[in-house]
């Protein structure tokens, strides 16, 4: 077999899959599953523990790879994808009796693209720049090594506005590697508690969304939601730069949102709620020191 | 049982030695003999192994057999790089008596892994000078995760315990500054606690397994494929060297070899990973003495192999090109043509780099000196790879045991002597352009052929290890294998969780800004350490 191209997330041919029982079984991380019941068979694709390692397509006709690494989504139940077939006596399945939910296709777009789009949005939210506070829970370093390509002068993220800070204080956005380990937790608790809020989360990596090949064992927790609050999921082993830049603009979509909420929570229960929180730039609490523009939709 | 003829003196002599004392010798493999003895025979038969032979204790782990054999094994591994060949001695632990006797006051480099054992198996570690917990961190509850009674699922509670009492150094202006596990960068999650007096470090301690993942318990828990994907997030800058030694530990297993093109095409990758790793390094440390200007054309070179990586295997990092029996994608001409274009590229714009270096004064006087590892504590603590090459220890598995495919090329290994970051770097500087030229041989050379052959279950009870010479230094994979294409163990042994310790070493006496030279120039890996 000869690799001619950037292996993305699998596509399945949905009206035409015969049998998942091969597919779940090569893949590593458990993101094909079945279920059986009552003569009838429920699959699900779970992009969120994927890796793209394209071991269920070379078993597999009905299942392709695309080149496809932008998918990463606000809602964890986004990246699942499930169908419902009737079973076959053999063991395979057909006629498909619930078609499957499609996710909203990423489009690929190019990394200029993207980088003006984050600008604009930073510019619009935060005034001029979006501060990220990198934490590696627990990750295997893949991630990392595409995290800091971000910062080299290809993809120079720096121009965008973007800034890797030292301090959780000095952060709007927490980028979180998984799974996270027992002996992390803690650590990556205080560390989100440090961030002045609103703050966003963006889990990142197969391990990051769901714990990966890892999952849950007596030394990691998995997924970085079983820990902290996240608002975008960037699925991929390692998600590569694009992936990761396509994930930090979607998370940024989100922040008038939890601007806004974060201002009736702090009214109803009054300041000093959490009070590992300092309030943003030191201004009183509601005030962000973005001006939001009115109607602003989120992506 | 067939021996390897440069094996053959060191077994008679080792008979004649220790005659009447060695319950058994087995060779499964000519370079790979088991010697199976009693806990006494340990010191006496390491210091001889040692001192007539120049053999090295590269490993050591435990294993519980208590089903099969009614008690845990403990396993010596003795690399003899001038008979090219492994010598594993392996010695019974009753359950009833689960105890062992440290070596470490003799041997220093096996300290963390001896107490690595006494956490992970419940092995009480005899006469260790400092038997403290390593591998689980103070607050865990009693619990021995790779006993074959403990569930890789159980649940434990939250952290919540007392934090770990470092050891206190004391003295007039004395203070102490604790660094991490959250670090102020990119870069995995640890714990440093520096003891200062005025400028200068006096004392570092070093609290690592942040990043413990359970990895060598889900190595027995995986299906044989399975687990070669699990081999790829060890480490994730070394991923396809990882995957490539468990590959060859369960091919040894299973009596088969990867057929020829394969082995070229695992070493074509092993290369370039060693070549990306190598091109970060270097501009990250001159990074960390504010040479900015390197690091970005680094990055630049780097990111052009991640591309090639890309175009060659459908990953940037290489991943999913590893596989049981060869490598899972073939190269085709077109892409070999690319390799081979890639190469002579880059030769001009590295050495370019190499100049913009060299031109600056104050770069290298800032490296020159700094976070030096004398030759004679670094063969003392085991140090493998780079760091080991920067302080005068000539080894490299590529040239001393040559697996994939470097037994067809020349390899020509660099060797310096002062220790400090300048050779280190000079280390990857004379590494980056041997693989560049290791490419070129390889692409020239590639024969025709498969590149995958089956392999079938290895039969349950074989053990075997398989090694790699990744672009940081030796890692080896020792497996037992179960029925059913299952493991029963899996041990990983990380180049990183040697060279830990060295870093504490080279950094006394320097000052703490330059700490975060110092650490790159060693840029070992945590999640390979803490598994
Ligand atoms: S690409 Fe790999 S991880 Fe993803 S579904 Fe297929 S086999 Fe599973
Ligand atoms: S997602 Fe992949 S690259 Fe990232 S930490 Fe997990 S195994 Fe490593």
């Amino acid at each position: 077999m000869i690799a001619a191209r950037a292996r993305g997330r699998p596509e399945i041919e949905w009206a035409n899959w015969k049998d998942a029982r091969p597919a779940a079984a090569a893949c590593p991380t458990g993101a094909i599953s079945y279920q059986d019941e009552n003569g009838r068979r429920t699959v699900r694709i779970d992009l969120a523990k994927c890796t793209f390692c394209g071991l269920c397509a070379d078993v597999d006709e009905a299942i392709r790879m695309t080149s496809v690494c932008e998918c990463a989504t606000r809602r964890r139940e986004d990246l699942e994808t499930r169908a419902v077939y009737n079973l076959h006596p053999d063991g395979s399945h057909g006629g498909m009796i619930s078609p499957p939910a499609h996710a909203t296709p990423a489009q690929s777009e190019s990394l200029e693209v993207l980088g003006q789009k984050i600008k604009e949005r930073a510019k619009e939210m935060f005034g001029r720049s979006l501060h990220i506070r990198q934490v590696d829970a627990g990750s295997c370093n893949g991630c990392e090594m595409e995290i800091v390509s971000l910062n080299g002068p290809v993809y120079d993220i720096e121009r965008f506005g973007i800034h890797f800070v030292a301090s959780p204080r000095h952060a709007d956005l927490l980028l979180v590697t998984g799974p996270v380990t027992r002996n992390m937790e803690l650590a990556l608790k205080r560390t989100y508690a440090a961030v002045p809020e609103p703050r966003l989360v963006v889990a990142v990596g197969a391990c990051g969304c769901s714990g990966g090949i890892f999952g849950v064992n007596y030394a990691t927790r998995g997924a970085v939601d079983a820990v902290i609050p996240v608002d975008v999921y960037i699925p991929g082993c390692p998600p590569n730069p694009w992936a990761l830049l396509h994930g930090i603009l979607l998370a940024m979509g989100r922040w008038p949102e939890k601007a806004d909420r974060g201002r009736q929570e702090r009214e109803t229960a009054g300041a000093g709620a959490d009070a590992f929180s300092p309030p943003r730039n030191g201004l009183p609490s509601g005030c962000a020191r973005s001006k939001l523009a009115p109607g602003f939709r989120p992506v | 049982m067939t021996v390897s003829t440069a094996l053959l003196p060191v077994l008679d002599d080792l008979n004649k030695r220790f005659k009447g004392r060695l319950d058994a010798v087995r060779a499964p493999r000519a370079d790979e003999i088991y010697i199976h003895a009693q806990m006494d025979l340990v010191a006496g038969f390491t210091a001889h192994l040692c001192r007539r032979w120049q053999a090295r204790l590269v490993s050591l782990f435990a294993d519980d057999a208590r089903a099969g054999e009614g008690a845990f094994h403990l396993f010596y591994v003795f690399a003899l790089d001038a008979a090219r060949g492994f010598v594993l001695l392996r010695v019974p632990v009753p359950p009833e008596k689960p105890e062992f006797a440290s070596l470490t006051n003799a041997i220093p480099a096996v300290n963390w892994q001896e107490r690595e054992i006494q956490d992970w198996f419940g092995l009480k570690l005899i006469g260790h000078p400092n038997p403290r917990r390593c591998a689980l961190h103070d607050d865990w509850p009693e619990v021995y995760p790779l006993r074959k009674d403990f569930d890789l699922r159980t649940e434990l509670p939250p952290f919540q315990g007392a934090r770990h009492k470092f050891r206190e150094v004391e003295g007039e202006g004395v203070f102490q500054v604790p660094v991490g596990p959250v670090h102020a960068g990119v870069i995995e999650p640890g714990h440093f606690l520096f003891s200062v007096a005025g400028e200068p470090v006096l004392y570092l301690q070093l609290r690592l397994f942040y990043t413990h993942k359970g990895t060598e318990k889900l190595f027995e828990n995986l299906p044989l494929p399975h687990c070669v994907r699990l081999a790829e997030s060890i480490s994730g800058d070394s991923g396809f060297a990882h995957a490539t030694a468990f590959c060859h530990a369960v091919e040894r297993a299973a009596d088969t070899e990867a057929p020829p093109r394969a082995r070229f095409l695992r070493s074509i990758c092993l290369e370039l990973e060693r070549l990306h790793n190598h091109l970060g390094d270097i501009g990250a440390i001159c990074t960390d003495v504010a040479f900015v200007t390197v690091n970005m054309h680094c990055l630049r070179l780097k990111e052009r192999v991640l591309r090639l990586n890309e175009s060659l295997t459908g990953n940037r990092l290489l991943r999913g090109m590893a596989c049981l029996g060869g490598v899972r994608f073939d190269f085709d001409a077109g892409q070999i043509q690319s390799l081979r274009q890639f190469a002579a590229a880059l030769r001009p714009e590295f050495e370019s780099v190499v100049q913009l270096i060299e031109s600056s004064a104050s770069t290298l006087d800032r490296l020159k000196g700094t976070g030096v590892l004398k030759p004679e504590v670094a063969r003392d603590l085991g140090v493998s790879g780079i760091a080991g090459r920067a302080s005068g220890l000539d080894r490299d598995l590529r040239r001393d045991f040559p697996h994939a495919a470097y037994e067809a090329v020349k390899i020509h290994v660099p060797l310096y002597q002062a220790g400090d970051v300048e050779h280190r770097m000079r280390v990857r500087i004379a590494e980056a352009r041997e693989s560049l030229s290791l490419l070129e041989q390889f692409a020239a050379k590639l024969p025709d052929g498969p590149t995958r052959v089956e392999v079938g279950e290895p039969p349950p009870g074989a053990t075997a290890l398989g090694w790699v010479e990744g672009w940081r230094g030796e890692i080896f994979h020792w497996i037992r294998a179960a029925p059913g294409g299952r493991l029963a163990r899996c041990k990983v042994k990380d180049p990183s969780l040697q060279n830990w310790p060295a870093l504490s070493e080279a950094i006394l006496g320097n000052i703490i800004p330059d700490f975060p030279v110092v650490n790159k120039s060693f840029n070992l890996s945590y999640s390979g350490t803490d598994r």
